[in-house]
């Protein structure tokens, strides 16, 4: 089968049969798993920086930060003649998560720019800056609510569309690894100097990779918008970045689908957890998460998967066998 | 003028109390070349330590200087354990691994602080007992110099010159900036590298929880959560003097409480977080090596 064909069935009926799923689940759950799945948006985008290239940003927040606001503020205040039926609220949603990404991608690169000349822990707290001030100036911001947050956002997003966007996270990223652009990126990753004497182009592939990712991060906020109808900017502040980072540690740094199982268990564990608060009384959740990460990184500094992907653990196995 | 004077005079008590934790920060890089996201929190600890101290003395009863001492020392003590414990459980069985993994572990261990810090001393802010009631000690027009401003400088100052002379001047002084230059060299002439480690790491923490005490005293409020935009600034702070420079430390400390004063005074306090990030991606754009740091081009 031609492959671009293969790859937008897959997209297709994927999609479709999360959307089954979600209606059949309870909505507790349905619910849970639409979370999940933005979640994993924003784990595989942050994987790209985090685990692909080598480099460490702390400020994806930020980035899901622009992303929401934008895709709101869109949607709200020029696409409302397109609201009312349920075609239009889709093409309405659409069109503002495209001008998100496009947003994003453009604070991606004001930020990855300069930022991205540092190394490890210096480009982390100069992203995690950075992340702060997006976050600051949203909350002076008027318009779009300050402090208070932005309410009345048409609760447009579906299953579906989640499913689809995370979906075509994953096979694109699957794809960008293959390229010629996604070996560049792992030569950096390996040794910076060694592929910069080979003649990589350092800068341009790190920033090309953060732009993508930080996109990818703007299309997860705006979907977490539409979804929740109302936002904050205390919603996107250092914590949320810490929480996507950990998905991306624990789930194994370059790892595709360990971020994606990362992000599902996550998210499902403190509701897991909650029985455990009605014992002790006290929230010990944040607790746990921090003591697995030091423990994660003492005993498994890999990450659940290593760099290994799920489907080539499962051929391995099959090979194995026959 | 006067107005200005006031704010330059607060901003140098903030400084001098940035200026402490940033001394923490700059030992710790020196010597592991390791950003210790969790150097706040143990300020936020020391801070605790301090409270409880002073509630079971009673010292806002009678407030005396030595009142003020003994709860410094208990502070600075359980600081000081507290980052022993971290470097000893948490940060050496990663010496030899990638940079990554340690600053990974390093903001885990921060979570696990303020976390564990809002289960177990709850999550509402409380009051710092009152063991140094605020008297000015010069009035003229708008300005006012009080003994707690003298006390945060004087005592800021004091135990900066201690340290100027332990790591100047002893032997373990001389241990770390040994261990600093190089972990290998040190160890072939004998300095036993990882109790110098550890040293450095209950000194930078009984610095911080002085910080902590001396921002209770001054903002008689500490919560859990306290530590993290205070040990961020006090990076800041580290990284505008030259990160590894004990000098610069110092300097970037008080840089930084006099121009967050100033925005605050002239300008809108809604920004005065922005303004360390702000200062921080200037300094690292334009001057990377920061003030007195010295720059260190990569060696393949």
């Amino acid at each position: 089968m031609n492959s671009n064909l293969k790859f937008f069935l897959t997209l297709l009926g994927v999609s479709a049969a999360a959307q089954g799923l979600a209606l059949v689940l309870p909505p507790y759950f349905s619910e849970l798993f639409t979370l999940a799945c933005i979640n994993a948006i924003l784990a595989v985008s942050l994987n790209l920086v985090n685990g692909l290239s080598g480099q460490f940003s702390l400020g994806h927040a930020g980035f899901m930060a622009v992303g929401a606001y934008v895709s709101a503020s869109v949607n709200v205040f020029l696409l409302f003649s397109l609201h009312g039926n349920p075609l239009g609220d889709q093409i309405a949603l659409v069109l503002s998560l495209l001008a998100a990404a496009l947003m994003s991608a453009g604070a991606g690169y004001l930020v990855g720019l300069p930022s991205l000349r540092l190394k490890g822990d210096y480009l982390a707290i100069v992203t995690l800056g950075f992340g702060e001030i997006i976050r600051v100036i949203i909350l002076n911001i008027q318009a779009v609510g300050g402090a208070r947050g932005f309410i009345g956002i048409p609760t447009t997003t579906t299953p579906f569309l989640v499913v689809f966007v995370l979906t075509l996270c994953v096979l694109l990223t699957h794809r960008f690894i293959m390229s010629s652009h996604g070996r560049a990126l792992l030569a950096v990753r390996e040794n910076e100097i060694a592929a910069e004497a080979m003649g990589v182009n350092t800068t341009y592939y790190k920033v090309q990779a953060f732009v993508v990712s930080a996109a990818a991060a703007g299309v997860a906020g705006g979907l977490f918008a539409h979804y929740l109808s109302y936002i904050n900017p205390s919603s996107f502040d250092f914590m949320k970045s810490v929480e996507i980072v950990i998905m991306v540690v624990l789930g194994g740094m370059g790892s595709v689908s360990g971020s994606i199982v990362a992000a599902f268990v996550l998210t499902f564990l403190p509701e897991a957890l909650r029985p455990l608060q009605d014992i002790t009384h006290v929230d010990l959740r944040m607790v746990i998460y921090s003591l697995a990460l030091i423990l994660m990184m003492l005993l498994r500094p890999k990450g659940m998967f290593g760099r290994r992907e799920l489907w080539e653990m499962l051929k391995l196995r099959r090979a194995q066998k026959g | 003028m006067e107005g200005f004077l006031q704010l330059l005079l607060n901003g140098t008590a903030l400084g001098s109390i940035y200026a402490l934790i940033a001394l923490g920060y700059t030992m710790v890089y020196g010597i592991l070349r390791l950003i210790n996201f969790a150097h706040g929190d143990i300020v936020m600890v020391g801070a605790y330590a301090g409270l409880f101290t002073a509630l079971a003395l009673h010292a806002s009863d009678h407030p005396t200087a030595g009142g003020f001492l003994v709860v410094m020392a208990a502070a600075m003590a359980a600081s000081a354990l507290l980052g022993y414990l971290i470097e000893r459980l948490a940060y050496r069985p990663l010496r030899n691994v990638s940079r990554l993994n340690l600053l990974i572990t390093a903001v885990g261990v921060s979570l696990f602080l303020e976390n564990l810090g809002q289960v177990v001393f709850g999550a509402t802010p409380r009051v710092f007992p009152d063991i140094m009631p605020n008297v000015a000690l010069f009035q003229s027009g708008e300005l006012s110099i009080t003994n707690q401003q003298v006390t945060v400088f004087g005592t800021s100052i004091f135990l900066m010159v201690v340290l100027e002379w332990i790591v100047q001047k002893t032997k373990l002084g001389r241990a770390m900036r040994a261990v600093s230059h190089s972990h290998e060299t040190a160890s072939l002439v004998g300095i036993p590298t990882d109790t110098i480690i550890s040293f450095t790491f209950v000194l930078g923490s009984a610095l911080a929880a002085a910080a902590g005490i001396l921002v209770g005293i001054s903002y008689p409020r500490v919560d859990p959560l306290m530590g993290v935009m205070i040990g961020i600034k006090a990076f800041v702070a580290a990284v505008l003097g030259g990160i590894g420079s004990i000098r610069g430390a110092v300097v970037g400390g008080f840089l930084m409480g006099i121009s967050e004063s100033m925005v605050v005074g002239y300008g809108s306090s809604t920004y005065r977080d922005a303004l360390a990030f702000a200062i921080l991606i200037l300094i690292l754009i334009f001057k990377p090596a920061g003030l007195f740091g010295k720059y260190q081009p990569e060696k393949v």
